[in-house]
């Protein structure tokens, strides 16, 4: 006999591989493992407002850069304005522009956002420490000897700043920080104490997110360069890292808002909290990134959904390997199961049953009197067929009479296979009697309910379609247990006598 | 009890071939797809088992296409009775016995009347592949009712008894003697109901009886001692059984024979996928048997020293 590692490491292989591109789609591209699952998306609103003056006015204003949150959705209302969208990967400003501009405007930005859950923020090189404040003479001194003091408490430019932090929020602040504060903003001061060592750092803006808020402003917030990554300080709080609740907007550095020919321009934002489906949203996200590629969902609707059902036939397909081949059912007919449970997902599973049942009854009755006449098989099939269609019609009309909307899933049978089990039926009836029918009927029934079960199961139905690895699993199942030379469960029981108690 | 599961082991131990194994194993390794035909379509196998020499039961006629089904009474005309059954079916479908041909009525074993348009419509059926694998079209089978030897007497109901033997690459391993009751409609399928008697290979002799796989010591229509039965031609038997391993190149086959009261054993059928139930029939595992087959390895042995192998080593108080 030749030997079966090459079959056992295919098997391995289509089985890891499948794992491997399934979990990789879950973790790399967000496709949820559970259907139904949420998350959390922001609607962040800012306005714009301003005087016009009668000239005209060009607006730029910075647009959110945060590693936190994934754009999903962005527009701008601004009638009347020219608009573009600068996309300078650290500052991405939006640019309203007008000739002349009269009275109060009002300019919208609208973004939808969700979040990562990657909190990190990763610099690109290591910035340099460009020019160094110069601090007027008053300062010069109290400025240096509360760098000294802290700077000795420090060991590292990450705890400089941290030291420096607590000594700013410090409940008895020393006297040379009281001074400095006095004259500059925590943040700005925070910034130009750490540049003047040489430690790369900048002012950003921060929106804190919160469900419903209107009018909310900007918060300044200082992050500062260590080892590749920026770390967000809170000098006004004296609190370091970021709240999950928290979006950078503004990471240049730069002014948030620049109005030329305009005056008391002002911005402030509104934000409402919204949950939307997981699934759909990695979608838009692979659809925003352009890496859909390899996705059932680049198709048309229509062939979408004609996939969804036929990618569900391996599950069946698998519950009937397994049920005969581990357990030792008997089917009539191999797959005649999978198609029933196929017309069952259509009409859901107690119509479907009532149907098919009151269907066959039917056709085995016209059935019994086109015996008696004689006619070749291949015209009586076909006679079947017609009558069966005839037979779904009237269903169809009925339930419609008796307004039983659920009668009119019925015409979802496929009609040949239910004429073919009707024909089977019938010689089974004349050679072996009505009991032989009743098993083998509903065994098979049994089997299509079971293969319906596992085929409408919420999560098998996201699975197959949307982890398309899952059916290399299956293949590989399926392949194992062909090569199964172990005892069936019902023969077990078969051949209970012969085990000798 | 009627639900309890024997363990695994406990069969494993004691032999038991199961289907997975025996379709995996056994078919898929020794029966090549080509030689099929042989044993699946049962005009070829008349026809080859002529030209081996091995009886069958007689050949009135075939009808291959719809308009021949008119010429079916003629044929039959001169006949006492009659078997029509399909070339490539399976299971015993399909076949229809009738014992009585009366001014051009017919009836079956049990007596009740077979109008000759029942007959046409299942010629018709026959031809147009209704009892064949994968309902492709099928030629029917006219043949001589066969006469069953009155040795069986009181130990069938109805039917013809039919002796199966398993053969292993040309050794007969374990025999079955298959016996119809009224449950089974006279038909010889253990399925239907038939009763199973295990026969000893070495004499032929009944050792242990079966229906609907559940032991059983009387046949249940005429309350005789199943295990007294003793099948006659035995060494015959064992020989024709032989002898279809060289016919149809098949390793694993089962052989249906049937004893006729003037012709001796003749050959009714082979099976390329013969059942399990033979064990039960038999209560024992066949693997041990099979293990001692494959023991032997490339032996160059003649049918009749197959036969004397066979009859000193698979026999009942043979130890393996």
């Amino acid at each position: 006999m030749h030997s079966k590692k090459p079959f056992y490491i295919l098997v391995a292989l289509l089985f890891i591989s499948g794992i491997a591109t399934s979990v990789f789609r879950g973790i790399e591209h967000n496709v949820p493992f559970l259907p139904g699952k949420q998350v959390q998306s922001w609607g962040v609103e800012a306005k714009v407002r301003f005087q016009g003056t009668g000239e005209p006015a060009e607006v730029s204003f910075s647009l959110p850069n945060d590693p936190a949150f994934e754009i999903l959705v962005e527009n701008a209302s601004s009638p009347g304005f020219g608009l573009s969208i600068t996309d300078e990967p650290q500052n991405r400003r939006a640019i309203w522009s007008i000739r002349s501009a009269n009275g109060q405007q009002d300019l919208y930005y609208k973004v939808t956002l969700i979040p990562t859950g990657s909190t990190t923020i990763k610099a690109q090189g290591i910035p340099e420490v460009t020019d160094t404040y110069i601090w007027p003479a008053t300062e010069k001194l109290a400025a240096e000897q509360a760098i000294e003091e802290v700077w000795a408490k420090s060991a590292t430019n990450l705890s400089f700043a941290n030291q420096l932090n607590k000594a700013f929020n410090a409940s008895e602040r020393s006297q040379n920080i009281e001074l400095l504060l006095s004259s500059n903003s925590p943040s700005k001061l925070f910034v130009r104490m750490l540049n003047s060592k040489g430690i790369p750092a900048q002012e950003v803006s921060a929106l804190y997110l919160e469900d419903q808020r209107r009018r909310q402003q900007l918060t300044n917030f200082v992050e500062v360069y260590n080892d590749g990554e920026w770390h967000l300080f809170n000098p006004n709080d004296g609190t370091q890292g970021r709240p999950d609740n928290l979006l950078l907007w503004d990471r240049s550095g730069k002014s948030t808002l620049d109005v030329i020919g305009g005056i008391n321009s002002q911005v402030n934002f509104s934000m409402l909290q919204d949950t939307r489906s997981a699934l759909a949203t990695s979608l838009d996200v692979m659809n925003n990134q352009g890496t859909l590629d390899f996705s059932l969902y680049q198709l048309p609707l229509e062939e979408q959904s004609l996939f969804k059902g036929i990618l569900l036939i391996p599950i069946g397909v698998l519950m009937v390997v397994f049920l005969r081949v581990i357990v030792g059912l008997k089917t009539s007919g191999t797959f005649m199961p999978v198609l029933i449970a196929l017309a069952f997902i259509q009409t859901t599973l107690l119509t479907g049953l009532v149907g098919f049942i009151l269907i066959v009854a039917c056709g085995l009755m016209i059935r019994s009197y086109l015996s008696q006449l004689n006619l070749l098989l291949i015209s009586r099939i076909s006679a079947v067929i017609i009558v069966v269609i005839g037979i779904i019609g009237l269903f169809t009309l009925l339930s419609y009479k008796f307004g039983l909307s659920e009668g009119l899933t019925i015409t979802f049978f496929p009609m040949i296979i239910l004429a073919w089990t009707i024909e089977r039926m019938s010689i089974l009836w004349e050679e072996e009697g009505p009991k032989e029918v009743v098993l083998q009927g509903g065994g098979s029934l049994f089997v299509a309910t079971l293969a319906y079960l596992a085929m409408s199961a919420p999560w098998i139905q996201h699975w197959v379609f949307n982890f398309l690895g899952i059916h290399l699993v299956i293949l590989a199942i399926v392949l194992l247990m062909g090569q199964y030379t172990g005892y069936r469960l019902l023969e077990l029981r078969r051949f209970k006598p012969l085990a000798g108690e | 009890m009627k639900f309890s599961f024997a363990k695994p082991s406990a069969l494993r131990s004691k032999g038991v071939l199961c289907m997975n194994k025996r379709n995996i194993d056994y078919i898929g390794r020794c029966n090549p797809r080509k030689f099929y035909k042989r044993v699946d379509d049962k005009l070829t196998t008349k026809q080859l088992a002529l030209a081996n020499n091995i009886a069958v039961p007689s050949l009135i006629g075939v009808v291959r296409e719809q308009h021949e089904i008119e010429s079916i009474p003629a044929m039959v005309a001169s006949e006492d009775g009659f078997v029509i059954k399909p070339s490539k079916g399976s299971g015993g479908k399909g076949i229809l016995v009738i014992t009585k041909v009366e001014a051009g009525r017919y009836y079956k074993p049990n007596g009740q009347e077979v109008t000759p348009s029942d007959v046409y419509r299942h010629v018709s059926n026959v031809l147009s592949g209704l009892f064949s694998l994968g309902g492709n079209p099928d030629v029917a089978i006219v043949e001589g009712l066969i006469q069953f030897d009155p040795v069986f007497d009181g130990y069938s109901y109805e039917g013809v008894p039919d002796i199966r033997l398993i053969v292993y690459k040309g050794f007969p391993v374990m025999g079955m003697l298959r016996l119809s009751t009224a449950a089974s409609d006279g038909k010889a399928n253990l399925h239907q109901g038939a009763v199973g008697v295990g026969v000893d290979i070495g004499t032929g002799k009944g050792l242990h009886a079966v229906q609907f796989d559940e032991p059983i010591n009387f046949h249940p229509d005429t309350n005789k001692k199943l295990t007294d039965i003793e099948v006659p031609h035995w060494d015959f038997l064992l020989h024709t059984a032989s002898k279809a391993y060289e016919m149809s190149e098949m390793g694993y086959l089962g052989t249906d024979m049937v004893l006729d009261r003037v012709q001796g054993p003749l050959l009714l059928e082979l099976n390329a996928r013969p059942g399990l139930a033979i064990q039960i029939a038999n209560n024992r595992g066949i693997l041990p048997y099979l293990d001692n087959v494959d023991k032997l390895g490339n032996h160059n042995m003649t049918v009749d020293e197959r036969v004397e192998y066979a009859k000193k080593h698979f026999c009942h108080s043979a130890q393996l």
